[in-house]
């Protein structure tokens, strides 16, 4: 059973036990418009909570994603190096951008559930 | 992130035709523009490039030179003290990209200038056109009336299917060539007409009175292969065809030798032409024609993926040293599908080849100095 939390950055995290799948929500998609490239952070790099970990590239502009916690990063997504338009077709599923080892689950405790983020976007 | 559409803002007469078509509203030059509609850049810039795209560019300025003497010889020759391009051999129909130079040689603005007759018809950036007519006033009141037509809209109508969608409205459409500029009517409307545009493909130029502005552009939308296209396109439009952007690739501080836009200065006003100098700069900018200047303007094409962006620094190697140019206009080229830029190196780095390094997020991406339009243009000569 996994929970989804998200940050006020438009980030998304699917928790399972020690594991988060980091995301950009299809808020966050909509606003960016059409992804053209995805920068990941490297496998085992530790990211310190609010650090930049990964850049988005729409045709417009670059925007930075920030780590919503600290942790070692587990695993990337390559299929959405590959194709960045993932993000523009599934953010909050295909379009996953890294798995991250939670260092301390009392961070978690700053994040919105669904509710709330609907409400931070509506 | 987003910006916000601010009351101060000026309007188009297009705004709420903007509005009710889902547009994004930005501010740019002073304006409350689209930067998109709902089609997005991506999709809005490559129908463009296979259909028909419709552009409101209306915050440029238009304006006209009157000859007080009735001749339109001396309307050009006025003209001519500002720019360093032959306005008098501009035939009556016909249209000649111009820069409006300083005192060093670097540029004021770049504009348009058409032969209509009896006056010349100027179209300049929205964010000089204050200061471009204030320039003009200064310079040309004893020759010229300087007529501001702030009451007209323009709107560009681009893409392989532009002389189509147009010659249903306006029968002299398709006989004009690249560069034709005239009054016509368009759909029983008064119009300027010219045939260009800056996205690299062929298209129309339409100068509207406000009045009818919303009228027009709604029964061109109503041609099924016509887009709206926002300025996020038209960005990355203009990008693949190597066009400079006033304010990022040209500037103040850039001569048209360095902007690499020497085919835009005739030979009659370069050294031993029938008028040569005789405009703002004119000694440093034909000293570059003379003697080559030291930088230039050229186009970059990436190795990898990431988009090399406005700002960027530019290197000879992948470590170390120091820069030797920067990016002035950069981003992703959705034709090509991949990124594209231009910028500014010295002349020995600006060989068609060369291997540059850009600095993104503290690495050094390969780029090569590529010819440009990366896309190839398709004008109708």
């Amino acid at each position: 059973m996994t929970t989804t939390l998200y940050t006020s950055d438009h980030e998304w995290l699917a928790i399972d036990g020690d594991t988060a799948t980091v995301g950009i929500t299809d808020y966050a998609q909509q606003q960016l418009g059409d992804v053209v490239f995805v920068e990941l952070p490297k496998v085992g790099r530790s990211l310190k909570k609010a650090e930049a970990a990964a850049v988005v590239e729409s045709v417009k502009a670059a925007s930075d994603v920030y780590a919503p916690i600290t942790g070692e990063v587990l695993e990337t997504n390559e299929a959405l190096a590959a194709e960045p338009a993932l993000i523009n077709s599934d953010a909050q599923g295909a379009a996953w951008f890294f798995k991250i080892k939670i260092a301390n689950k009392s961070e978690l405790g700053g994040l919105m559930d669904e509710a709330a983020y609907k409400a931070h976007t509506a | 992130m987003l910006a916000h559409s601010q009351d101060s803002l000026k309007r188009t007469p297009l705004h709420s035709l903007h509005v009710s078509l889902g547009g994004k509203m930005v501010p740019f030059a002073g304006y409350d523009m689209p930067v998109q509609y709902p089609a997005g850049v991506l999709k809005e810039h490559l129908h463009t490039r296979t259909q028909a795209g419709l552009f409101d560019v209306s915050h440029m300025g238009q304006l006209r030179l009157l000859p007080k003497s009735g001749r339109i010889e001396d309307a050009a020759r006025a003209l001519e003290r500002l720019v360093p391009q032959d306005i008098v051999a501009i035939a009556k129909g016909r249209q000649r990209y111009a820069q409006f130079t300083n005192a060093d040689g670097g540029i004021l603005d770049d504009l348009m200038v058409a032969n209509f007759g009896d006056h010349l018809f100027l179209v300049v950036n929205a964010a000089c056109k204050e200061q471009d007519e204030a320039h003009l006033r200064a310079n040309l009141s004893d020759d010229c009336v300087i007529d501001s037509l702030a009451d007209r809209a323009l709107i560009a109508l681009q893409g392989p299917k532009a002389e189509a969608v147009l010659a249903k409205f306006c029968a002299a459409a398709p006989a004009m060539k690249f560069m034709d500029a005239g009054p016509h009517e368009v759909a029983g409307i008064k119009c300027f007409v010219s045939r260009s545009g800056y996205t690299g493909e062929d298209g129309f130029e339409i100068s509207v009175p406000d009045s009818d502005a919303e009228r027009l552009a709604r029964m061109l939308l109503d041609n099924p292969d016509v887009l709206p296209i926002g300025l996020g396109a038209r960005d990355s439009l203009r990008l693949e065809a190597g066009l400079c952007l006033y304010g990022h690739d040209i500037e103040t501080a850039t001569t048209p030798v360095e902007a690499a836009l020497e085919w835009s200065v005739q030979k009659s006003r370069r050294s031993g032409g029938a008028r040569a100098g005789g405009f703002p700069g004119a000694e440093k900018i034909l000293a570059h024609f003379d003697n080559g200047a030291s930088r230039r303007r050229v186009g970059l094409l990436a190795e990898s993926r990431a988009p090399v962006r406005e700002g960027a620094l530019l290197f000879a190697d992948s470590a170390g040293g120091e820069p030797v140019g920067k990016v002035t206009s950069g981003g992703f080229g959705p034709s090509l599908s991949a990124p594209v830029a231009m910028g500014y190196v010295p002349v020995s780095l600006s060989a068609l080849g060369t291997k540059l390094f850009a600095e993104v997020r503290g690495q050094r991406l390969p780029l090569v100095v590529a010819a440009m339009p990366f896309v190839k243009n398709t004008y109708k000569r």
